[in-house]
């Protein structure tokens, strides 16, 4: 346990990718082999369930640490973290650790389901009398924890493709899909060979920049092909050695999640791979991105998920035909092979086109760019028609051109710390525009979009201002105002002020607004009408 | 006609209206008496202060060579207006003190900041029995516990050996004020020259020249030889990180010495290499260690997590309140982070004029004193 404890926290303490990719690689290269599985398990996001209840552990490690259950709370609402508060209270009885491994550990967790409450409080409570207080942490995210601490899957694969000499690809694909650490091992999982290990493999995405200035600046628009810019998951389409496979932009191979699509192993001629957006669809026309959140991450998919948020594939760009690589021809010559393929298609509606805009010149699209949220989209993507298709981020050939964000000037009320890295920081902000009585409504919870020394001017002002507190929530003096730009505005019967925003971000600080010159609700309303 | 209490919160100090006296007041008065100097305990403007003995040469450094200043000994008592005053010492840093007062049988003592262990440079704490006492809780939750001192040092020690295995310099940050005493007085030192940032390397010249055991630091200037910094100890305050001074110790690893460490969340937005958990203050066993071996039986709980506290204890049978001061306030921060708030504009700002002022002059405005 003790490696697997010291690793978690080094990852934890770094955030140079290198290093946590040296760490990772390092420890794949030393640890036991089931030990190696395991780590594995949970940094592939398989931790296996425990069936513990939250509230009795919380319970038991209070009765553990001799103190009360508010004073727990309040513990935690300090730390931020449940395991990590957990690990901290206990009496420090092992300081040196234990002598478990990790996969030791995971067979003596295994042992919980089934028992009874009282037979699991022994079984948890007496483990942590065995284990330091870093392994406490590390034992509690076993547990119940979820193991967030920025090692992303592609920085896993990067390191056991580093450790093993093997083809980053053939690793990413070797460690998704369904697999079970209690019937496999290592050596199968990583190691063995398999065939389909080349079929499976994605190009790395093209990725376009941002517009800078007017769109005329990128010379006659004759030259450029413009699509809108829809809101749903970029996606690669791989059908070779007649096995479907569905990349998306993280570098998952998804292929289970989306059902709707696996037709295409039917209808795809052999060596073909496809580029285009996986959206919510219905009735001839994508659905805003919200309806697609319900059913990203789910890891089964019920039968009303599919119901009601069908996905469709909007195409735009083709890789590979027949086996062969065709990155190399010309925008205009692979959207045509594009569009023989899907014209070559049984009727159905689950690939489509994502289809060309028609526009004269700049002016044309410059008049059309403010419909983009009708149209459901993000704005607009401009191709050049003689550009191939590039790896990663590249300047030159394929711009985004996206809309403004919708946004109000909001008054900050309430505020909450943080965690993790920003836990004892007020960071996590509640905001209210003036409602039709002349009092503040909060309408939206904001956290991301300012600087450090921003975040630590707020926190100070925060700090000194409070007017009343509820459990971990603050009660702020209303003075400061900041610009909140969404993505998407709707009506909400769950929210007191009638409306619900998606995405709310703070743009800027408005240090130059005082709190009655903040917007209203009715402004808000104005927005919602005018969006749809 | 109910009696007025002895020490009062009148919100520019804890005050003593019998004896005219501020305790640690925030804002200038007549008469003032400082627990210790640091800067929010101690500020500037006030007519007379009165301090430990040991506090005097960084009151004058900080406040200015003039001030009126008289200083005593820890349990030398003195009569104002009838009421008996003494010091005693909290441990916190050199001449840290708290403050005793008596009148008519009733006796009440205020903490100022304070821990238990002995680091080995401030004279060690010493319980005194009181009815009233006002404790600080800056560290006042239960997730916090203190690893012994010596662990932490040779923790310090390994880390310093694997930088100099690596030839990297070895920068430490913590405050300039007691916790770099401490280091100074419980790490393994080289047989080497240490280095030190202008603000850390005044407290310690002070310090020396008025008759403390501390050893000698070296002034990283403008002119220092980079070279010279392979595989040495640097001693930096918290407001040198992100600066362009630091990067002249390239390469190097940055470790930090505060309680606050002792969290996850604190040390990765610090984003150091390494995290030291050492503080200054007490931790929650021994907070509730000191306060029953005062025998107090109504406790007074100041800056820190003062509600939590005062509940705590209230359930726990010593009748307890919290009290706002505007000693770190809800900042639930040392000194040393407020600095954080400090743009980085100003950093180099600071470290500009440093260069420019020389030495002495640096050190009254650096935010990290």
């Amino acid at each position: 346990m003790k490696q697997f404890a010291d690793l978690f926290m080094n990852l934890d303490r770094t955030n140079k990718t290198n290093a946590k990719v040296d760490l990772l690689k390092n420890y794949f290269l030393t640890a036991p082999e089931d030990d190696k599985l395991w780590a594995l398990t949970l940094f592939t996001g398989r931790r296996p369930s425990f069936k513990v209840n939250r509230t009795q552990v919380k319970e038991w490690a209070a009765e553990q640490a001799g103190i009360p259950m508010w004073l727990f709370q309040e513990s935690y609402h300090s730390v931020g973290d449940l395991g990590e508060t957990i690990s901290l209270l206990l009496p420090r009885t092992s300081p040196g650790g234990s002598e478990k491994s990790l996969s030791e550990w995971f067979h003596y967790l295994g042992m919980l389901p089934g028992m009874a409450d009282e037979q699991k409080r022994y079984h948890i409570t007496h483990a942590w009398t065995q284990l330091s207080q870093h392994e406490t942490f590390v034992f509690n995210k076993l547990l119940m924890g979820s193991f967030r601490i920025g090692v992303s899957q592609t920085l896993v694969v990067r390191a056991l493709a580093e450790a093993t000499e093997t083809d980053s690809n053939v690793i990413a694909h070797r460690v998704m899909g369904q697999w079970n650490p209690l019937d496999t091992t290592f050596e199968q999982l990583i190691l063995d060979k398999g065939e389909n290990d080349n079929a499976s493999r994605p190009y790395p995405f093209f990725l376009a920049y941002p517009i800078e200035g007017d769109v005329a600046d990128l010379g006659e628009a004759d030259d450029w092909f413009a699509e809108w810019k829809w809101d749903g998951i970029r996606s690669q389409i791989i059908y070779r050695n007649k096995e479907l496979f569905i990349w998306t932009r993280g570098e998952e191979l998804s292929t289970e999640k989306f059902p709707e699509l696996h037709f295409l192993s039917e209808a795809l001629p052999n060596g073909t791979v496809l580029d285009g957006e996986i959206v919510t669809y219905a009735d001839g026309r994508p659905m805003p991105f919200n309806v697609l959140q319900t059913r990203i991450g789910r890891k089964n998919l019920s039968k009303k998920v599919l119901e009601e948020a069908p996905v469709a594939f909007l195409a735009y760009d083709m890789l590979e035909a027949n086996g062969v690589d065709i990155r190399g021809l010309t925008q205009e010559q692979r959207r045509a092979q594009l569009e023989l393929l899907h014209a070559n298609m049984p009727e159905q509606s689950y690939f489509n086109l994502s289809p060309l805009i028609d526009f004269e010149d700049w002016q044309a699209l410059r008049d059309l760019h403010p419909q983009s949220r009708e149209h459901i989209a993000e704005g607009f993507m401009v191709k050049r028609k003689a550009s191939t298709y590039q790896v990663g981020r590249k300047k030159g050939d394929w711009w985004k051109w996206k809309v403004d964000p919708l946004s109000v000037d909001a008054v900050l009320i309430y505020a909450q710390k943080g965690s993790g890295r920003r836990a004892e920081l007020f960071t996590d902000y509640t905001f209210a525009v003036w409602g039709d009585d002349g009092k503040l409504v909060p309408f939206a919870k904001a956290y991301s979009g300012l600087t450090d020394a921003e975040i630590g001017q707020v926190d100070y002002f925060i700090k000194r201002n409070v007017l009343e507190k509820f459990g971990p929530v603050r009660t702020v003096k209303p003075e400061l105002v900041f610009e909140i730009g969404f993505e998407g505005i709707n009506e909400s019967t769950r929210h007191k002020s009638g409306i619900a925003v998606r995405f709310p971000r703070i743009l800027r600080w408005r240090k130059d607004k005082k709190a009655e010159e903040a917007d209203s609700l009715a402004g808000l309303r104005e927005i919602l009408s005018n969006y749809r | 006609m109910p009696k007025q209490p002895l020490l009062q919160f009148t919100g520019k100090s804890i005050y003593c209206a019998i004896a005219d006296v501020h305790i640690d007041p925030w804002m200038p008065v007549g008469r003032a008496i400082i627990t210790h100097a640091h800067s929010d305990h101690a500020r500037w403007g006030s007519r007379h202060y009165l301090a430990h003995k040991d506090s005097e040469p960084i009151l004058r450094l900080r406040l200015g060579q003039d001030i009126n200043l008289q200083t005593v000994q820890y349990g030398e008592k003195f009569m104002i207006n009838g009421v008996k005053f003494s010091l005693h010492p909290a441990g916190h840093i050199i001449g840290s003190a708290q403050v005793r007062v008596e009148y008519q049988g009733e006796v009440w003592v205020a903490s100022g900041d304070y821990k238990l262990e002995d680091d080995h440079f401030a004279t060690p704490f010493e319980p005194v029995k009181c009815h009233i006492f006002i404790t600080e809780s800056t560290f006042g939750l239960p997730i916090y516990k203190w690893q012994p001192q010596q662990e932490v040092m040779s923790e310090i020690d390994d880390w310093w050996a694997q930088n100099r295995a690596e030839d990297k310099a070895s920068v430490l940050m913590g405050y300039s004020l007691g916790k770099m005493q401490r280091i100074l007085k419980n790490i393994r030192l080289q047989d080497t020259v240490i280095y030190a940032h202008g603000a850390i390397h005044t407290v310690n010249e002070r310090l020396r020249e008025a008759g403390f055991d501390l050893p000698e630091l070296t002034l990283v200037t403008k002119e220092t030889d980079r070279k010279l910094f392979k595989g040495s100890l640097v001693l930096a305050p918290p407001s040198a990180d992100g600066t362009t001074w630091i990067r002249k110790f390239a390469p190097y690893s940055v470790g930090y010495c505060s309680g606050w460490m002792a969290l996850r969340g604190a040390k990765n937005r610090r984003a150091v290499d390494q995290g030291f958990v050492l503080s200054d203050h007490v931790d929650w066993p021994d907070l509730n260690r000191a306060v029953k071996e005062t025998g107090a039986e109504k406790v007074y709980v100041t800056h820190g997590y003062t509600s939590i506290y005062a509940r705590w204890l209230n359930e726990n049978g010593i009748e307890a309140a919290e009290v706002n001061t505007m000693y770190g306030n809800e900042d639930e921060n040392e000194e040393e982070e407020v600095v954080q708030d400090v743009s980085a504009g100003q950093n180099v700002y600071e470290e500009h004029k440093q260069e420019l002022d020389g030495e002495m002059s640096a050190d009254k405005k650096s935010t990290g004193l």
